[in-house]
């Protein structure tokens, strides 16, 4: 297998894994956990086609990598917070409880 | 260089064995610690792929700052000392795992598919670190400021949100 393709799939890998944790986890933060590995997942894809790719030189892959992880910071911030308030409005983060409590 | 380094392997190997983890440890804080290493693994990455910059702001951010935040919440909302649910539950998130793996086996087949697995061996792409800056203060200067002034938004509607309610008189 060829290092990008290896590059691709860990990547791809990565994805599915986090997917899989947003879909079946029923704790709130690690459902935050499973988008996180997602996000990580995309940001390996720009590092990889930065590396492999014919661009010239430019150094496009790492900003928008850097920027990703800007961002990433900020929903993560953002998210446990919310997480922080339906907490101490509900008393719990299992998801299968707080279906159907919001009013 | 047609084939994978045996450093690229282990790397691999390690990052996807601590996001499983993550993913299915029972207790939160475990999760979180393999999330950690999870995240350095990726930042290892980086550094193997000759990110350099990037490799390291994704150690100092997601390990030193996010992993972190992520042990306080588990903390704060008291996750640590009770499980996060049964381990076999009563009903098994069968529709989840199908979508993950479906989604997973398409991705895999559009990369073996695609014109990827057969690009030139080029050199490694240099990126120092007074070359980004340049680039950050010259090309990218408004989504740069852009993202300081999200970044500053998030932080005051995270502590806004985060703040103690009020007791309502009534």
């Amino acid at each position: 297998m060829t290092p990008p393709a290896g590059c691709l799939l860990v990547s791809c890998t990565l994805f599915a894994v986090g997917l899989a944790g947003a879909l079946t986890r029923r704790n709130t933060i690690l459902v935050l956990v499973g988008i996180e590995l997602m996000l990580n997942a995309a940001n390996l894809n720009f590092v990889a086609f930065w590396r492999y790719g014919h661009h010239g030189g430019a150094s496009t892959g790492i900003i928008f990598g850097l920027f990703s992880i800007a961002i990433a910071a900020a929903e993560a911030a953002v998210g446990l917070a919310l997480i922080l308030a339906v907490y101490r409005h509900a008393k719990t983060t299992d998801l299968s409880l707080l279906t159907g409590r919001a009013q | 260089m047609r084939q994978m380094s045996a450093a690229f392997l282990i790397l691999a190997i390690m990052t996807v064995l601590a996001a499983c983890a993550a993913m299915t440890l029972r207790g939160l804080v475990h999760c979180a610690l393999a999330l950690a290493v999870a995240f350095a693994g990726i930042g290892t990455l980086y550094l193997s792929l000759g990110a350099q910059f990037l490799g390291l702001a994704q150690l100092l951010v997601y390990v030193g700052a996010i992993a972190v935040l992520i042990v306080f919440v588990i903390l704060l909302t008291r996750g640590g000392d009770s499980d996060a649910g049964p381990l076999v539950p009563t009903r098994l998130p069968i529709t989840g795992i199908v979508v993950a793996t479906t989604i997973l086996a398409l991705l895999a087949w559009a990369v073996f598919h695609s014109s990827v697995i057969h690009f030139p061996a080029s050199p490694v792409p240099t990126a120092t670190v007074r070359e980004l800056g340049t680039v950050l203060m010259a090309e990218y200067v408004l989504p740069l400021e852009v993202i300081g002034l999200m970044l500053t938004a998030a932080l005051i509607g995270a502590v806004v949100v985060a703040m103690k309610e009020k007791q309502d008189p009534q």
